[in-house]
């Protein structure tokens, strides 16, 4: 059983208005096989899966199920086929017991009274299956992510699924937590059933995968087996090219100092920072999730409060208490999660790149200046290479780098003198990674102080003139080019303080 | 100039009929089948008139009603405020001695700062705009049976009268006041900055503080705007028959949203026009007049409404969804 073919998709098309999404891809899986799917934000994988799971249905193409050629029409008839997908948000009701989100819809009843001891057995045994041990009537919301992953997990296969769809599974997961993960993935092999596997971490597929099917840009690259290739094979057909260099900085002089803070308090993850940053220079940030930076940030940018402390625009002392305030002393912030607090997403791309500058396109004309506006947003798509078909298209439309290259271009058009980035390229494919770090270069020449929040250490450790390292609301290094290191980094950011760097 | 053309790829008219093409066929299959039903009643210059004053204060309520859901609120209270401000004027000309002026201007007044507190509380509490405005909604009836005793206040006042009877040429006041608001209403949403903002906490109330944009002003703006539209529609409505009525608009809140929501507006936020609400309001008119007209009793007229609610909305999601 172990050659037989689960699963079959072929030329695969599905159209959005102006865009393919999906062009000419074919996709196949084993009984027994981890088939990894690979590529960029944008690439078209979670299309693909929507396509399976019956959520678009594809205009061209054919999907044949142990045999069958059959296109899903809706969720429901893709359960019945046997395919299961666990989404990356997970979707459990948290104030339900295990037993019941895993018969949720489908109830063990006898007219309609639920049988609440058969549904528990049959949990325990759908758990134990997995090689777990919980009380089937623990509440979903007392579990862990990981648990309620293995949750997830026991109620696809409660369906009889025989094809497990799991995007990005280890995404919040703990080291100690994948490998459980990893074994329950096992176990599921041996038992003959296909898993589909979404993830970006490369050392995760050499672990768990047997294939990996390559897309881009929408379209099928290729599939390889994984004990027969390489993590750089893997980027080239990711990327469409040999990635020479990703990171490049330039030399900038640096010259006054922009912003000084001095002590800024705000419990509980902000318990006296000082920093300087002068034009030119970009700051990278480090630290552990929780230590402190964005809050930090968001102090400078006035979207929390400060406690005490003083902030220096220029050497001149500014009292900063809303956003506006920020904005009015030169101070711009590209935030974290450019889905939540960056974009409207549901409205224009033009609509958000003015978002910031209203107060300008509106002077003078109460009720707006349509051709003043058409301009300024012709003229940012331009300059920051937004790949949008109009500017009337909605953001939500639009891939991760180019959402984020619309934010950035939103707070660059208040022509900042402090940039605060923070994660600027979080969830955003390579080639937008390569253009954001041209954008930042070209503003550290024109002599723009950047503050770059990054969890991401070759970022921080490429891009940076310097380095700051946060652990509990505080800093507690401050490295110049020459004595950052991962390894220095890490150590003080896990709060190993002064043993000296050197 | 190509680019320009990107940006507004169709002038106003032409979008305005393409985004409401649902409506606008709906309304005008009503008319159409009321123009043989009726033998012509329905298109008398009469009635035609009677329709629009009959719609004129729901449209106002639902102006204010869709700036409120646009900013993912709802504005339960219009019905309530409608009928205090109603009151107190009549009350402040017949029984205090207010100047008929002085009384309109203060009952006004009074209806806006309630919606003003509704702004404050929604804005500044984490309370859902649900709440606080049903809790306005029982606070400001029940003010206005206090004040009154439960009793209309007869007003029969030339001065005071004439603002919701007077003509202005063939046209009703009312119906003039409508005109005014949506031409305002119109304005203030799609060519300012403050219509900007609204749009932009609806859809994303974060990403709008994040861009510096002052949600709590917005807010307090949107439901202030609505309390005055509320009380400005009292005032009037008591003017026209001539006295104030505690009982006034019960449920005209409930005809507010549904033409609201009949125009396309998402309860959920973000997306929503005046232009399309106008329509709404037609529609639940010209259906109230036309069975009217066809001599079906009044509950009848609320089953045909739900119906026709139910089917609109639907109409316009598959439109969408086929997007």
């Amino acid at each position: 059983m172990a050659n037989e073919t689960l699963l079959q998709m072929k030329n695969i098309h599905k159209k959005f208005p102006g865009v393919y999404a999906l062009r000419d891809v074919n996709f196949e899986l084993k009984a027994g096989e981890v088939h990894a799917l690979l590529g960029e934000n944008g690439a078209g994988k979670s299309t693909l899966i929507k396509v399976l799971a019956g959520i678009y249905i594809p205009e061209e193409g054919e999907v044949i199920v142990k045999g069958n050629s059959h296109i899903m029409q809706n969720v429901a008839d893709s359960q019945a086929h046997g395919i299961s997908v666990i989404h990356q948000e997970l979707c459990l009701v948290p104030y339900l017991s295990i037993a019941e989100n895993i018969f949720l819809g489908r109830e063990r009843n006898v007219m309609g009274f639920i049988k609440r001891d058969t549904e528990a057995a049959e949990a325990r045994e759908l758990l134990k299956g997995l090689g777990l041990d919980f009380d089937p009537n623990t509440l979903v919301g007392e579990l862990s992510i990981a648990q309620q992953q293995m949750v997830e997990i026991a109620k696809a296969l409660s369906v009889k699924a025989d094809i497990l769809v799991m995007d990005e599974p280890t995404a919040s997961l703990t080291d100690k937590e994948t490998e459980v993960l990893f074994d329950t993935i096992r176990r599921l092999k041996s038992q003959g059933i296909g898993i589909i596997y979404i993830s970006h971490r490369m050392s995760e597929l050499f672990e768990i995968t047997d294939r990996v099917t390559i897309m881009r840009d929408g379209q099928y690259v290729g599939t390889v087996n994984t004990r027969e290739t390489t993590r750089d094979q893997l980027i080239a057909m990711m990327v469409g090219r040999e990635l020479t260099q990703l990171y490049f900085k330039d030399e900038v002089k640096p010259g006054e100092v922009v912003i000084e803070v001095k002590d800024l308090v705000n419990p509980p993850f902000v318990n006296g920072v000082s920093f300087a940053i002068r034009a030119g220079e970009i700051v990278g940030m480090s630290g552990l999730v929780g230590a402190g930076r964005s809050e930090s940030a968001h102090c400078i940018f006035g979207l929390d409060k400060l406690q005490s402390g003083e902030i220096f625009i220029e050497g001149k002392p500014v009292k900063i208490n809303s956003v506006r305030e920020a904005m009015q002393n030169g101070i711009a912030m590209v935030p974290e999660n450019r889905k939540e607090e960056g974009l409207v997403l549901i409205n224009s791309v033009g609509y958000n790149l003015t978002l910031t500058v209203l107060h300008e396109i509106f002077r003078g004309h109460p009720l707006g200046n349509p051709r003043f506006e058409g301009e300024a947003i012709s003229r940012y798509i331009k300059e920051f290479e937004i790949k949008t078909p109009t500017p009337d298209q909605l953001a939500e439309n639009l891939s991760g780098g180019n959402q984020q290259k619309i934010v950035i271009a939103k707070w660059l058009a208040t022509r900042p003198k402090l940039l605060i980035l923070d994660e600027p390229t979080r969830g955003v494919d390579v080639g937008a990674r390569a253009e954001i770090y041209g954008f930042m270069n070209e503003l550290a020449k024109q002599g723009v102080a950047i503050l770059m929040i990054s969890s991401d250490l070759p970022e921080i450790l490429n891009m940076s003139d310097r380095v700051l390292v946060m652990h509990e609301g505080k800093i507690t290094a401050n490295l110049s080019k020459n004595e950052m290191s991962q390894e220095v980094i890490m150590r003080y950011a896990t709060g190993g303080g002064n043993i000296n760097a050197a | 100039m190509p680019l320009e053309n990107n940006i507004k790829p169709q002038n106003g008219v032409t979008r305005y009929l393409k985004e409401n093409m649902g409506t606008l066929i709906g309304l005008f299959a009503m008319c159409l089948v009321l123009s043989f039903t009726t033998n012509g009643v329905f298109y008398s210059q009469r009635n035609l008139i009677n329709v629009l004053r009959q719609v004129s204060s729901n449209a106002c309520l639902a102006f204010g009603m869709t700036f409120a859901i646009i900013t993912g609120g709802i504005d339960l209270s219009v019905g309530s405020i409608l009928a205090l401000s109603g009151t107190l004027s009549a009350g402040l000309i017949v029984h205090s001695g207010f100047e008929p002026m002085q009384a309109v201007c203060i009952a006004i007044a009074l209806g806006t700062l309630l919606g003003l507190f509704n702004g404050f509380v929604i804005a500044k509490t984490s309370i859902p705009p649900f709440i606080v405005t049903l809790a306005m909604m029982q606070i400001a009836r029940g003010a206005a049976y206090i004040y009154s005793n439960g009793q209309p206040i007869r007003a029969m006042i030339p001065e005071y009268t004439v603002i919701g009877t007077g003509y202005l040429g063939p046209i009703p006041l009312p119906v003039v006041y409508m005109v005014v608001f949506l031409i305002i209403c119109v304005l203030l949403l799609s060519k300012t900055r403050f219509g900007r903002h609204v749009y932009a906490v609806g859809g994303n109330d974060k990403a709008a503080i994040f861009s510096g944009v002052n949600v709590a002003r917005t807010k307090m703006l949107v439901y202030t705007m609505s309390g005055f539209l509320a009380a400005f529609t009292g005032v009037v409505l008591c003017a026209r028959m001539s006295s104030g009525q505690p009982t006034a608009g019960v449920g005209f809140e409930m005809d507010a949203i549904a033409a609201t929501v009949l125009g396309g507006t998402s309860m959920s936020g973000g997306v929503g026009k005046i232009g399309s609400t106008m329509i709404g309001v037609l529609i639940i008119g010209v259906l109230n007049n036309g069975l009217n007209l066809l001599g079906l009793n009044s509950f009848w007229q609320q089953i045909a409404k739900g119906v026709v609610i139910l089917l609109a909305v639907y109409v316009d999601m598959l439109k969408k969804r086929r997007k």
